[in-house]
C-alpha cells in the first residue's frame, strides 16, 4: 500500500496517542495488517489490553500498551515519547489523536471546562506533537500527523472553544510541518468532518456527509507517508469548509450553526 | 464515556419491511455489556442485534431498545496452529477471514454472506453450502460467554443445556460476548467448482443424491419462470477446496453500492439475463470443472453493498423452508408449481440438500432433508396470501421456516416445526424479547 507499508518491520514504528477512540482503533487496525509495531496510549489500561490482544491477531508485530493520562502526562511529552522509542527500537510516525469534545454552554459558564477543552485539543496536544517532531528533526526522517477537525475553521456560536482549540492545533501543525520541511520528515494535520463514532450517537446520521472511521483511517495512515499539511478527511470538505469561510458575517450571524 | 440508548426510526431487518422506532446503544468495549444488559426487564425487554442480515422480524424490538453489537468487534486470540478463534459477538465473517486466510485457515461453514457477526452466525446457527460435511456453524462453536439479565456472565460450552438453546437461539437466551470456535485448514483461497445443468426437478434430486460424496460445497439456482415438463430447471453447482495455491483473502472494498430504491424489475431481469447464459453455455460447451476464489463462489451476492434495495421501497420477504427426505421431492414440486403459477416470487431460486448431522441447537434450522429459499417482493396482501399457500405444502410435508428469514409465518408453523420450542421457551431470558418471539411464543 505504502513505501513504508506491507514489509513493515523496522520503518513501521508507530505511536499512537488516544488509541482507544473510533478514528484511532481503525488506524491501528491499518498498522496491523501491515505488520507495524505499536505503542497504544490511553486512559483504560483494560481496554487497551483488549485492543492489543486484536491487533496482534490482526498481524501486528509488536503491542505495547501506555496506560496514561495523556493531559497529566504531556508535561514530561520528551521523556515518554523517548521511552516509546526505545521500546520500539525506532520511531517512525507519531499520531496524535485524543481530544475532547465538552460541550459550549458549559465550558461559557464553567472555567474549568474550557480549561479542558483547550487543554486537551490544543495545549497538551501540540506538546506531544514538539516532543514527537524533536526526534523526527534529529533522525531526518518520520511523521506526526495530529487529528483536528472541521470546526476548527470557522468560529460558531455552538462549539466555539473546541474549534478555537482545534484550529490553533492546525494551525501549530501547519508550523511543524514548515519547520521540519528541510530535515526530510514531516508533520500534518487531518481534518475530518461528521464521522460515524459512538461520540456523535447523539446526532440524526445519514447521507453524503457522514463519513466512517475507517474512511477517515485511511486518509490519517496516507498522511502518514505523504500529501500537504491539511488534508481534509474525506476530501470533499476543504470545499465544504471554503464555501463556509466565505459566508459573509452578516449572513452567518443570522444562522443558528 | 458510558453508553447510553439513542432513539432512532432507521432500524429495519434485511427485508425492509418493518420500520421502526428503536432505542439504540452502540458499546464499544465488552466492560459495557453488563451494564446495558442489566438494564433490561421483562417489562422493557431488549435485544442485542448485529449486521442485522436477517430478513424478518427476529432482530427486531420495535419501540424497544437494542444493543448493537458490531462496535464489539475485536479478536481476542488465534491460534494459528490449532485454528481456533475467540472473537468478541461483533466480529464479522468477513474480518475473521481476513485474519484466518493468509495462515491457511477458513470459516467452518458460512452462510451466503460475509457480513454477518459471530453472536448472528451463532444466534441463528448459520450453515452454508458445506452442511453435509461441516454441519452449521455451532458445530464448530468449543465456547462462549453469555450475559443474561437474570444472572451472573457465564461461559458455556457444548453439553450445557443453555449452550444448545444459545445455538440458533435467536440471541433470546443471553448477550454474547464472544465466541470461541475451530476454524478448519485450508490450502488454497479457491474453489474447484463444477457446474452441471438439470432440467427437471426431479433431475436435481437425483444429481444432489449421485454428487454427494464427491463435493464438500454444494447448491442449485432454479429457474422459477419455467413450467410444465421444465418445472425445477436449473443449474447444480459443486466444488471442493483447491489442493494447492495461493492463500489470498477477499477485498474488504471496494464494492458497488446500490445507489437507490429500485423496483424489482431490474434485479429479476439481470438474474435471468445471466442464468439463462450460463445455462446456455453449460449446455452448449460442456465446460469442464473451473477455479473460482471463496469470494465469487461462496459470496456472488457481497459484491452488491445493500443489494436488498433492488427489491424497491416495500422491502421483500425470504421465503425458506426445509422439508424432509420422505416429503421433498413431491412438497418441493408442489411449492415451485405455486411460486411459478403466481409470478410474484423473484425469477430464481435455491435449493440444497441438508445432510443428516443432528441439530446443535434446540432452534437449529437445518434438518436432514431439501432446503428451497426465494425471494418475494412484497406486494402486500397478494404476497401474504401466496405465503400462506406454501406454508401449507411445508405444514403438509411435515416440513420448517427458517426463523432468519420469517417475518409473518403462524405461530402454528412454528411449533409444529420446532417441537423443542417449549424446551427452548425455558432457557429464554425474561429481559430479552423480539418482534419474532412474541409472535410465535404468544
Amino acid at each position: 500500500m505504502t513505501e513504508t507499508g506491507q514489509s513493515g518491520g523496522p520503518s513501521n514504528r508507530v505511536v499512537i496517542l488516544g488509541a482507544l477512540s473510533a478514528i484511532a482503533i481503525a488506524t491501528a487496525r491499518i498498522y496491523a495488517t501491515e505488520r507495524a509495531a505499536l505503542v497504544l496510549a490511553g486512559r483504560n489500561a483494560e481496554r487497551l489490553r483488549a485492543l492489543a490482544d486484536d491487533l496482534r491477531a490482526r498481524g501486528a508485530s509488536q503491542v505495547e500498551i501506555a496506560a496514561v493520562d495523556l493531559e497529566a502526562a504531556a508535561a514530561d511529552a520528551p521523556k515518554h515519547m523517548a521511552d516509546w522509542k526505545t521500546k520500539l527500537g525506532g520511531l517512525d510516525h507519531v499520531h496524535v489523536i485524543y481530544g475532547y469534545l465538552g460541550e459550549q454552554a458549559k465550558a461559557s459558564a464553567d472555567p474549568a471546562e474550557l480549561a479542558r477543552i483547550v487543554s486537551s485539543n490544543y495545549a497538551t496536544a501540540v506538546q506531544w506533537c514538539e516532543a514527537a517532531a524533536n526526534i523526527m528533526r534529529v533522525q531526518k526522517r518520520g511523521s506526526v500527523v495530529a487529528v483536528s477537525s472541521v470546526a476548527g475553521d470557522r468560529g460558531r456560536q455552538s462549539n466555539y472553544a473546541y474549534g478555537s482549540a482545534k484550529g490553533g492545533l492546525a494551525l501549530y501543525m501547519q508550523g511543524l510541518a514548515h519547520s521540519l520541511a528541510p530535515t526530510g520528515a514531516r508533520a500534518a494535520v487531518v481534518k475530518p468532518g461528521f464521522v460515524d463514532t459512538p461520540m456523535t450517537d447523539r446526532m440524526k446520521k445519514g447521507g453524503p456527509l457522514w463519513a466512517s472511521p475507517d474512511k477517515v483511517a485511511r486518509i490519517i495512515r496516507r498522511s502518514a507517508d505523504r500529501g500537504g499539511p491539511i488534508q481534509y478527511a474525506p476530501g470533499m470538505w476543504r470545499l465544504i469548509m471554503l464555501m463556509i469561510r466565505s459566508v459573509p458575517t452578516f449572513v452567518f450571524h443570522k444562522t443558528k450553526v | 464515556m458510558s453508553t447510553r440508548f439513542h432513539s432512532t426510526d432507521r432500524l429495519t431487518s434485511w427485508g425492509r419491511i418493518v420500520r421502526a422506532p428503536h432505542f439504540v446503544a452502540r458499546p464499544g468495549f465488552t466492560d459495557e455489556i453488563a451494564r446495558l444488559v442489566s438494564s433490561f426487564s421483562s417489562d422493557d425487554p431488549g435485544l442485542a442485534v448485529g449486521l442485522r442480515r436477517s430478513y424478518g422480524d427476529s432482530n427486531l424490538n420495535p419501540g424497544g431498545r437494542v444493543i448493537d453489537m458490531t462496535g464489539l468487534d475485536r479478536l481476542i486470540y488465534f491460534d494459528s496452529d490449532t485454528g481456533i478463534m475467540r472473537a468478541e459477538a461483533g466480529v464479522s465473517l468477513s474480518q475473521a477471514l481476513q485474519v484466518l486466510v493468509p495462515r491457511g485457515w477458513f470459516l467452518p461453514t458460512t452462510p451466503g454472506t460475509r457480513f454477518v457477526t459471530l453472536g448472528g452466525a451463532v444466534a441463528n446457527d448459520v450453515h452454508g453450502k458445506n452442511h453435509q460435511s461441516a454441519g452449521t456453524f455451532g458445530a464448530s462453536v468449543m465456547r462462549l460467554k453469555l450475559h443474561r439479565t437474570d444472572g451472573r456472565p457465564q461461559e458455556i460450552a457444548p453439553g450445557d443445556p443453555l449452550f444448545h438453546a444459545t445455538m440458533g437461539g435467536l440471541g433470546l437466551t443471553g448477550v454474547i460476548e464472544w465466541v470461541e470456535f475451530r476454524a478448519v485448514r485450508v490450502s488454497s483461497s479457491e474453489i474447484e467448482a463444477h457446474d452441471m445443468p438439470f432440467e427437471h426437478i426431479s433431475e436435481y434430486f437425483d444429481l444432489a443424491a449421485s454428487t454427494k460424496d464427491a463435493y464438500e460445497h454444494s447448491m442449485a439456482w432454479v429457474d422459477c419462470m419455467a413450467g410444465g415438463t421444465k418445472i425445477g430447471r436449473g443449474i447444480f453447482t459443486a466444488g471442493n477446496w483447491a489442493t494447492h495455491g495461493t492463500l489470498t483473502p477477499h477485498q474488504e472494498a471496494p464494492r458497488r453500492r446500490v445507489p437507490m430504491d429500485t423496483p424489482g424489475l431490474v434485479l429479476g431481469r439481470l438474474m435471468v439475463r445471466s442464468f439463462n447464459s450460463i445455462r446456455h453455455d453449460l449446455k452448449s460447451m460442456r465446460t469442464g470443472p473451473y477455479r473460482q476464489h471463496y469470494e465469487q463462489f461462496l459470496y456472488p451476492l457481497d459484491a452488491i453493498a445493500d443489494w436488498n434495495r433492488l427489491y424497491g421501497s416495500e422491502g421483500f420477504y425470504q421465503y425458506q423452508c426445509v422439508l424432509p427426505p420422505e416429503t421433498a421431492r413431491a412438497g418441493t414440486l408442489r411449492l415451485l408449481e405455486i411460486i411459478m403459477a403466481s409470478g410474484q416470487a423473484s425469477p430464481l431460486a435455491v435449493l440444497k440438500n441438508f445432510g443428516p448431522n443432528p441439530p446443535v441447537g434446540l432452534l437449529s434450522f437445518p434438518r436432514e432433508g431439501t432446503t428451497l429459499a426465494v425471494d418475494i417482493r412484497n406486494r402486500g396482501e397478494e404476497t401474504l396470501e401466496l405465503m400462506a399457500k406454501l406454508d401449507g405444502i411445508v405444514a403438509d410435508a411435515h416440513g420448517r421456516l427458517y426463523p432468519a428469514k420469517d417475518g409473518r409465518a403462524p405461530p402454528g408453523l412454528f411449533h409444529a416445526g420446532y417441537p423443542k420450542w417449549r424446551e427452548f421457551r425455558a432457557h429464554v431470558d425474561p429481559g430479552l424479547s423480539s418482534a419474532f418471539w412474541r409472535r410465535v411464543s404468544a
